[in-house]
């Protein structure tokens, strides 16, 4: 049907979708088509040869923190369990959360900070985008009519990552600001990726490059005086507005606490609980 | 979880009588999923209405065309103003709301007009379809303007809703001592989960109607919709419909008259249903306020006067305002003593949303600024916050800045003491060790979101401690009806009494156990086949409901002590019930009370009155409050003062009870009321740009969750109150007033803790930036 017409709508938990339906912002004139029982959109796979995982798009948070999956990426399974309440991550897909491309997407800060690829399918074959490209804007993709996602591609690196997250409540709340630290101990590189504070997930390559410098590798430490300019250069490179939810001076500050702080998570030879030292 | 450190009543009260906590009869239902809320009932062959809005806080309403509503297939009705047979506006203390705008839309979300149509989605392409032109105006959204005159009237009843001043003692006494902030409230939103619906079913040939409706006080709504339709009151019958939370949002008026006019006009049957969005513009909020506030104090603290200002911003339309500032007002000193005050008080209209009545009813406002300023008096005195206010505590026979005698029991140093005697939390920042040595992020603040280590984590304590007004004030007579009938043995109570979540529904029964000795207790139906209970609201029903059901019992005893006494040769005024019988003492006489009945019927019906109580004379000055309830707060908060996020960990609290008649209920109520007054302190804020609402849904008007609310450790300071019928106070309020100024001090505190200054605090809910900027 995908193949056929191009008003269709895709339907995965509907933790969005049906929301948007709901409140009247959002009005299917085709046919609504729930992709969630599909079996190949519903597995997952490691390929330790190619050292990747690979995730069907319409994976369930509450799977992604199973231990199996949450050992390879433990930033997804901690962004996972930051998504609204265990109704919600029963319900609601990694290829939702892409779907929608919201700012406060809390997969896709791990999808961008890991150089994630998305794989989409259509009548006249698959292609394959980086992550960063296949978010275009506040909910704008790079998705074409008739355009699946079936599947995102990350690779299992081996090194410290985590994900935070900032919303004024406890739990069940949508970020104001987001921040997921990546360390690549064979490739010498960390990485980092912004939730909430841009249009799109941000990645912040000053500070990126700045701390990959200025770790040591061996002993997974760095100096108090980096970490600080590390959080500093992250605040630089967001670019928040002010909004009901927060206001723009907020964001950014937070962003750089939060990388700071998962920063000194990694370098830190006890790490918080659920995460590898 | 809460755990009640000690509570007096114990004892051998039977099970299901006063005293002790019966299941709730609509208990298991609610939680089973099986209670009929008024958004479920439905009849045959029934039409749904919808409501057009205003888009604009402003515009005049130029012109309105139904031309392509019409055209929808399964379009039943459009109605606007000029379709309003009676009085063309409503409200609760001055009719001044229309029921759809006529010339001028106020605020966003006024009702425009509204339809009817065979099913909700042909209702909203219907609504979609209604064009209005707007001649857009200049809003009137600062309520400092109003004050000054600034913008021309936005209402023909002008854009200040009420002034009031008090004046007492000697206005020119100066303290040793002087403290002086400003504090500003947000905008709370009731956030009952049950959304507002109704029912209206015409009687043939439109001579009335029946609206089954889920409100805080049938009569009331009852003589509104009555006029609005310019129908006799008895042509409008109100049946509760299940109630799914209230907190003050379902006192006035919302889908009620638009569901009776359409089914009026079609001679058929009319759900209405709000969705949350639309919920959040048709009923009341709690009032914004800025309050500015002075103490002078003796050099060891004793106050010796308050000065005060306070701003109301009541939004478009009267609503309750002017009875919430003089809640506001006249508890402006707290539960302390205070000889002198000058007080000015301003309840203004804007283009904002309307506000009207929430639990503390201006309570809460006034005890957030006067709160905040003990601690800051304490500071400046050098004396312990809680030695502070133990010694301005008041006291029975004390007066407050109106002049009026607080004559109930006063247990205000008690519930401080008892408070500060409960135990600290013994668990350390995060938790007790999960197995592997790291801290249980959960209970961290920042939660889920992993955003802390325990190392970036304060600790602090703060104080609260409140007064509130029970029942209604100035004068108003707001008594309560209810009938006993006993027949076969088997007791039937009816009132008109809202049972929204109260629990009035368990206590009534408990009241006719205890006082006739008969444990099978039935309720007839809530509605307005009965005289008046007045509001569920004011803390007031179970001293005033709960008043009439005793007094209703009563003389349904005193008829079975009569026929008792005649059939057995005993003396009817020597009889007492005793458990389950009724008993003469003396000669030790006893039957049981169903055998003592068998075969008779009983009916009494009786009202409650209150004493009067008196208006406000221009100097503030007269006794409007009919009694007075207490209750302290510590909070026990952990902060992140890098990132500003926020745990409260516990709330100790030691309420002034008068008499626990469910314990169980009484805790309910306190814990429920604290969980308000955490949102309040710390993320629960109704949003308005320019007068446009922007955080009208659950993603992002933010309610405590299971992971912000902490266990409560409750003692309850049982000492009867003689004034009260029952010897009980009303509980649901309190527990909301001073938990927000406690937790608010107690992130105060932490933040002191990290650089000796800490941040002044002075608006609620604290937001993150609020504390790390
Ligand atoms: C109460 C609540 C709390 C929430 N909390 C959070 C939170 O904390 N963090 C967060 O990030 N999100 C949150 N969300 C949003 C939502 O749950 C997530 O974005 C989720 O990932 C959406 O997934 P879904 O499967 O439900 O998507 P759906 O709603 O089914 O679809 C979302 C969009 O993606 C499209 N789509 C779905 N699958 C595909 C596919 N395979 N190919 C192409 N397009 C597709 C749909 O057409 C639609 O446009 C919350 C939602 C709710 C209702």
């Amino acid at each position: 049907m995908l193949a056929e017409r191009d008003d269709v709508t895709l339907l995965a938990g509907g933790t969005d979708a049906m929301v948007e339906i709901n409140d009247g912002h959002r009005r299917p004139q085709g046919p609504v088509v729930a992709v969630n029982r599909i079996p190949d959109l519903r597995s997952w796979r490691h390929d330790r040869a190619a050292g990747t995982l690979t995730i069907g798009a319409c994976v369930t948070y509450t799977e992604l923190m199973d231990p199996a999956i949450a050992t390879l990426v433990p930033a997804l399974a901690e962004a996972s369990r930051t998504v609204g309440s265990p109704q919600i991550r029963n319900a609601g897909t990694l290829g939702g959360n892409l779907g929608t491309c919201s700012p406060a997407g809390d997969g896709l800060p791990v999808l961008a900070a890991l150089d994630a690829t998305v794989t989409l399918a259509s009548r006249s074959g698959t292609r394959t985008m980086p992550v960063t490209e296949f978010m275009v804007g506040v909910k704008r993709t790079a998705i074409e009519p008739g355009e699946l996602i079936t599947e995102v591609t990350l690779p299992v690196v081996d090194g410290w990552q985590g994900y935070a997250k900032v919303g004024v409540r406890n739990a069940m709340v949508i970020a104001i600001a987001s921040t997921c630290v990546v360390f690549d101990r064979a490739a010498q590189t960390v990485r980092v990726a912004l939730g909430s504070v841009g249009p799109t997930i941000l990645r912040c390559p000053d500070a990126e490059a700045h701390l990959a410098s200025h770790v040591d590798w061996n002993t997974m430490s760095a100096a108090a005086d980096d970490l600080d300019r590390f959080g500093t250069l992250v605040s630089d490179a967001s670019r928040p507005i002010t909004d009901h939810r927060s206001s723009a001076e907020y964001r950014r500050h937070a962003v750089g606490v939060l990388a700071r702080r998962l920063a000194q998570r990694a370098a830190t030879p006890a790490g918080p609980p659920g995460a590898p030292a | 979880m809460t755990i009640v450190e000690e509570t007096a009543t114990t004892g051998t009260a039977r099970h299901g009588a006063l005293g002790t906590s019966p299941t709730r009869p609509d208990g298991v239902a609610k939680v089973q999923g099986s209670f009929e809320f008024s958004s479920d009932i439905s009849a045959d062959g029934c039409l749904w209405g919808a409501t057009l809005r205003s888009p604009h806080p402003y515009a005049r309403i130029v012109s309105i065309d139904p031309s392509a509503a019409w055209q929808i297939d399964g379009v039943q009705a459009v109605i606007t103003a000029e379709d309003v047979p009676g009085q063309m506006t409503y409200g609760l203390i001055s009719q001044d709301q229309p029921v759809f705008a006529g010339d001028v839309v106020r605020y966003v979300g006024e009702p425009v007009a509204a339809v009817a149509a065979d099913d909700p989605e042909t209702c909203r392409r219907a609504i979609e379809a209604l064009a209005v032109e707007y001649e857009v105006l200049d809003p009137l959204t600062d309520a400092e303007a109003a004050i000054a005159g600034d913008h021309p009237p936005i209402h023909p009843d002008g854009n200040v809703i009420r002034h009031q001043r008090i004046v007492c003692g000697d206005p020119d006494a100066t303290g040793e001592v002087v403290v002086e902030g400003t504090y500003e409230i947000g905008m709370q939103d009731q956030a009952f989960l049950g959304l507002e619906a109704a029912l209206a079913i015409p009687d043939p040939g439109g001579k009335g109607v029946e609206l089954h409706i889920a409100t805080q006080w049938l009569h009331e709504d009852r003589a509104q919709i009555a006029a609005c339709l310019g129908l006799p009151e008895d042509a409008v019958r109100l049946v509760l419909g299940g109630v799914g939370g209230a907190f003050g949002a379902r006192e006035d008026i919302s889908l009620q008259v638009h569901t009776c006019l359409l089914a009026l006009r079609l001679a058929r049957p009319v759900r209405m249903a709000y969705s949350r969005a639309e919920s959040f513009l048709g009923h009341v909020h709690r009032h914004p306020a800025t309050i500015w506030m002075r103490h002078h104090a003796t050099g060891t603290g004793e106050i010796v006067k308050i000065e005060s200002r306070m701003v109301f911003d009541g939004g478009a339309y009267a609503s309750t305002s002017s009875a919430v500032l003089v809640n506001a007002i006249t508890l402006a000193q707290g539960p302390y003593r205070c000889p002198n005050a000058v007080v000015d008080g301003w309840a203004v209209r804007t283009n904002h949303l309307p506000c009207g009545a929430m639990r503390g009813f201006g309570a809460v406002q006034a005890c957030f600024a006067y709160e905040t300023q003990m601690d800051r008096l304490a500071a400046a005195c050098d004396v312990d916050p809680v030695d502070l206010r133990i010694l301005n505590a008041m006291r029975t026979g004390d007066t407050l800045i109106t002049g009026q005698p607080v004559l109930n029991v006063a247990p205000v140093a008690e519930c401080i003491r008892e408070t500060a005697a409960l135990p600290l939390p013994d668990e350390p920042v995060g938790g007790a060790p999960m197995p592997d040595g790291g801290p249980d992020v959960m209970k961290l603040p920042g939660g889920a979101g992993r955003t802390a280590d325990a190392s970036n984590i304060v600790r602090g304590i703060g104080w609260g401690a409140s007064i509130k007004n029970l029942m209604y004030s100035e004068a108003f007579d707001d008594y309560s009806t209810a009938r006993c009938r006993i027949e076969d043995g088997v007791v039937t109570l009816k009132f008109a009494t809202a049972e929204v979540g109260q629990g009035f529904v368990t206590l009534a029964p408990q009241i006719a156990r205890t006082v006739l000795g008969i444990d099978d207790v039935r309720l007839d139906r809530i509605d307005t086949l009965i005289g008046s209970s007045g509001s569920t609201s004011a803390s007031r029903q179970t001293w005033m409901s709960g008043g009439a059901v005793n007094a209703a019992c009563l003389a349904v005893r005193a008829k079975i002590f009569e026929h008792v006494a005649s059939s057995n040769g005993l003396d009817a005024e020597t009889l007492l019930i005793d458990g389950t019988d009724i008993v003469e003492p003396a000669t030790g006489w006893r039957q049981d009370a169903v055998e003592a009945c068998a075969g008779q019927t009983f009916d009494e019906t009786a009202e409650y009155h209150h004493p009067p109580t008196t208006e406000l004379d221009e100097h503030g000055q007269g006794s409007p409050h009919t009694a007075f309830a207490f209750v302290a707060h510590r909070a026990v908060v952990d902060v992140d003062p890098d990132l500003g996020l926020v745990k409260v960990v516990q709330i100790a609290t030691a309420q002034d009870v008068g008499r626990a008649l469910n314990p169980l209920s009484v805790i309910g109520q306190i814990e429920g009321g604290i969980a308000q007054g955490l949102g309040l302190a710390v993320m629960e804020e109704i949003i308005q740009i320019d007068g446009v609402i922007r955080n009208g849904n659950f993603t992002d008007y933010l309610l405590p969750t299971f992971l912000d609310m902490p266990p409560v450790v409750a003692t309850l300071i049982e000492e009867p109150d003689p004034l009260a019928p029952l010897g009980a106070k009303g509980v649901g309020e309190p527990p909301t007033i001073s938990s927000t100024p406690a937790i608010v001090a107690a992130i105060r505190d932490a933040l002191r803790q990290v650089d000796g200054v800490g941040k002044p605090l002075h608006r609620v809910p604290v937001r993150p930036g609020d504390i790390c900027l």
